[in-house]
């Protein structure tokens, strides 16, 4: 609590008590209303003083007028008790309120606590803490354990485990060593670590991510507008009426006491403050609740559109697939897999073509250089090598089709739309084949299966890649339409078309790795980039950035857009039609003011507390575990 | 040019809805945003009119919810 809540706490129970003692003074002894009075003072002394200064700068119809007006009309109308309750309750719903927004916006300020305060800059040899913004790009920094990594950099010395949560939302820490690089905010666990600085504190991933999520709400969902214009009509209309009700009826039935009253409550119910708070502080739970999970959104209105998603558009390298090339099958004429992966891996050993390299990869082991005599590279072919392995020695001719030809070997193609495919032959004897293709992603089946689950009617994949290869993928993934061959531009009218085709209201969403896709991101009505920490491209141009690279993140943000979105439907269903109810029964003389004080401060109350709830979510993905 | 101001102590949201709406009103000011949750007022503003613009925005502020702290903060 901060030192204003508690003044005002200590002077809501001197009100309290005072307002006790004066309901229990109320009919023994004349001078009770004297209780009632300090009561009054000790809650909202300053609600008219505020009234009258904002009146002077031009400020009508503020919670401070109509708090005044109603209750001294209640004064007035001899309705103390009244009058007192509703200062009393409606400063209570205000320090409530106030309370509330300060821990919403705290535990989202605690969440993203990923500020650096300073960094160890090393200087001939020397140490000394600066300010990140003075370290220059390729100074040298010290991180210890426990502290903050302060620039984006490259690992010169040392190794560690870094804790990225506050980033990524994964809770595993990454292992590093020398040569790896460092993203600034991730925290340093246990080595100590030397650090050559790449990017300037501005460029730094930590200050990119602060400017995205302080800017965050400052792109309004339509249900924040919508409120927000809501009570600039509803508070002038409900004073008129007020107005109106205090003076017409009594002209015919002369009786002023009873319209007052009802007018009083109407002044009561009119406040607009309740209504409107609830819907951005649900709004910001929802924000900080994915950037929990390592989901940053640019704006309240993109949670909406993923509360609506209808269709879903991928990239398809490096977003459904790995983008890096590996071995995915291996057919061995005769003898075991192991064998030919062995012989593959020997032949390619001095190759540093990326297949070559997926091939020495797949086979794993340390290779040993005295088993490989001499090499010759075939350019258009493949390469020659001579192995001395598996207690013989081998001319083997690792390559294409047309190598094995040259050899005289016949094979059969293999399709090719699988990946590409490496022959073995050692001379002229075959030995088998290895292909190597783009692998899917591990969790694309179970983020897809999430996505169809959470309503998603068309998953669609566009690809730069050969039709074939495409189709092949999509048709392994159950995707509803794959279009391949496309240059980037296409892909934009790709997008347009699907857009055209949505339905009306429902929002298209593009998922891409934030590289050579910025046009598309900004196309469609959500554009999201996956797994592109501390890539400038991806931040600026998408309009949700998730960290990690799990697909399934995807799943997670349209849970927390849908639960986020339902609260504020609820809250404002709820706070319109209770104040309308509470509107009638009191222009009926149905309800008394007490009611109207619920109808004010009793819905503000409930609609906070369903607010909050937005930012509490369980990861689907952990929950199963 | 962008300019980004924090509203501290703005605990009004209709208030923050209010003072958004007069400050997009404010002569040379393309956009304006100010989100009540973070308190910050963003502003989309013409450079040569900039020190006008954040002098008139400041009274605006001040004018609607004199409680809160008008700091420049960029």
């Amino acid at each position: 609590m901060t030192k204003k809540q508690k003044i005002m706490g200590i002077r809501l129970m001197i009100s309290a008590v005072f307002f006790a003692l004066a309901m229990a003074a109320e009919g023994r002894v004349f001078w009770y209303w004297i209780l009632f009075i300090i009561s009054y003072l000790a809650a909202g002394y300053d609600i008219p003083l505020r009234a009258v200064r904002n009146i002077r700068n031009g400020q009508f119809f503020d919670e401070n007028f109509l708090m005044s007006v109603a209750t001294f009309g209640a004064i007035g109308i001899g309705a103390l008790e009244e009058a007192v309750g509703v200062m009393l309750f409606y400063q209570i719903g205000e320090l409530f309120n106030d309370y509330a927004v300060n821990r919403s916006r705290k535990s989202i300020t605690d969440l993203m606590d990923i500020n650096p305060e300073y960094a160890n800059l090393l200087r001939d040899g020397a140490e000394e803490k600066v300010d990140p913004y003075e370290v220059a790009v390729d100074d040298i920094i010290v991180v210890k354990p426990g502290e903050k990594v302060p620039l984006d950099g490259v690992v010169v010395k040392g190794s560690s485990s870094l804790d990225t949560k506050a980033l990524t939302g994964e809770s595993m820490p990454v292992e590093i060593k020398e040569n790896d690089p460092v993203i600034s905010g991730s925290i340093n666990l246990n080595g100590v670590l030397e650090v050559r600085v790449t990017r300037l504190f501005d460029d730094s991933t930590v200050a990119k991510i602060l400017e995205l999520v302080e800017n965050a709400s400052s792109r309004k969902a339509r249900a924040e507008n919508f409120i927000t214009r809501f009570a600039r009509i509803y508070t002038p209309v409900v004073v008129i009426l007020a107005f109106l009700l205090a003076v017409i009826p009594p002209l015919f039935t002369g009786d002023w006491g009873t319209w007052i009253y009802r007018a009083c409550s109407f002044l009561v119910v009119s406040c607009p403050c309740a209504l409107v708070i609830s819907v951005p502080l649900s709004f910001f739970g929802g924000l900080g609740a994915a950037s929990g999970q390592g989901i940053l959104l640019k704006g309240s209105n993109y949670l909406e559109a993923m509360a609506n998603l209808d269709t879903v558009v991928f990239d398809k390298t490096g977003t459904l697939t790995t983008g890096k090339f590996c071995v995915t099958s291996v057919d061995p004429l005769e003898g075991t897999k192991e064998d030919l992966l062995e012989l593959a891996a020997y032949g390619e050993f001095h190759s540093n073509h990326p297949i070559a390299h997926s091939v020495k990869e797949a086979y794993g082991k340390i290779l040993d250089q005295s088993m490989v005599g001499a090499a010759e590279e075939l350019a258009g072919f493949g390469v020659k090598t001579t192995v001395y392995t598996q207690n013989k020695e081998r001319e083997l001719y690792i390559g294409n089709a047309r190598l094995m030809e040259k050899q005289g070997i016949l094979v059969n193609a293999v399709d090719s739309s699988e990946g590409t495919t490496l022959y073995i032959a050692d001379n002229n004897t075959y030995l088998g084949c290895v292909t190597i293709s783009d692998t899917i992603r591990e969790d694309v089946p179970k983020a897809l299966k999430g996505l169809r689950a959470a309503g998603v009617k068309k998953i669609v994949m566009l690809t730069g890649d050969k039709p074939e290869v495409g189709k092949l993928v999509g048709e392994k993934l159950g995707l509803d339409e794959v279009h391949g061959g496309l240059l980037p531009g296409d892909k934009v009218g790709k997008v347009e078309e699907l857009l055209a085709k949505k339905q009306k209201g429902a929002a298209l969403a593009f998922v891409g790795d934030g590289i050579n896709d910025a046009p598309v991101l900004a196309r469609a009505d959500v554009g999201i980039a996956m797994g592109q920490i501390g890539s400038d491209a991806a931040v600026e141009a998408a309009d949700v950035v998730i960290m990690t690279d799990e697909l399934t993140k995807l799943v997670d943000t349209i849970l927390i857009a849908r639960k986020t979105v339902g609260i504020v439907k609820q809250n404002i269903i709820f706070a319109i039609s209770v104040k309308v109810l509470i509107l009638i029964l009191s222009a009926a003389g149905i309800a008394t003011m007490w009611a109207a004080v619920f109808g004010d401060v009793g819905v503000s109350v409930i609609a906070i507390l369903n607010a909050v709830r937005a930012l509490r979510y369980q990861n689907g993905n952990e929950k199963t575990h | 040019m962008k300019k980004i101001v924090k509203l501290e102590g703005l605990c009004c949201a209709n208030c923050a809805a209010k003072i958004e709406e007069e400050v997009k009103k404010l002569n040379g000011v393309e956009n304006a945003s100010l989100s009540f949750m973070t308190q910050r007022l963003t502003m989309e503003v013409l450079e040569e009119k900039v020190d006008e613009i954040m002098e008139a925005a400041k009274k605006t502020a001040y004018k609607i919810e004199p409680e809160a702290e008008f700091k420049i903060l960029r």
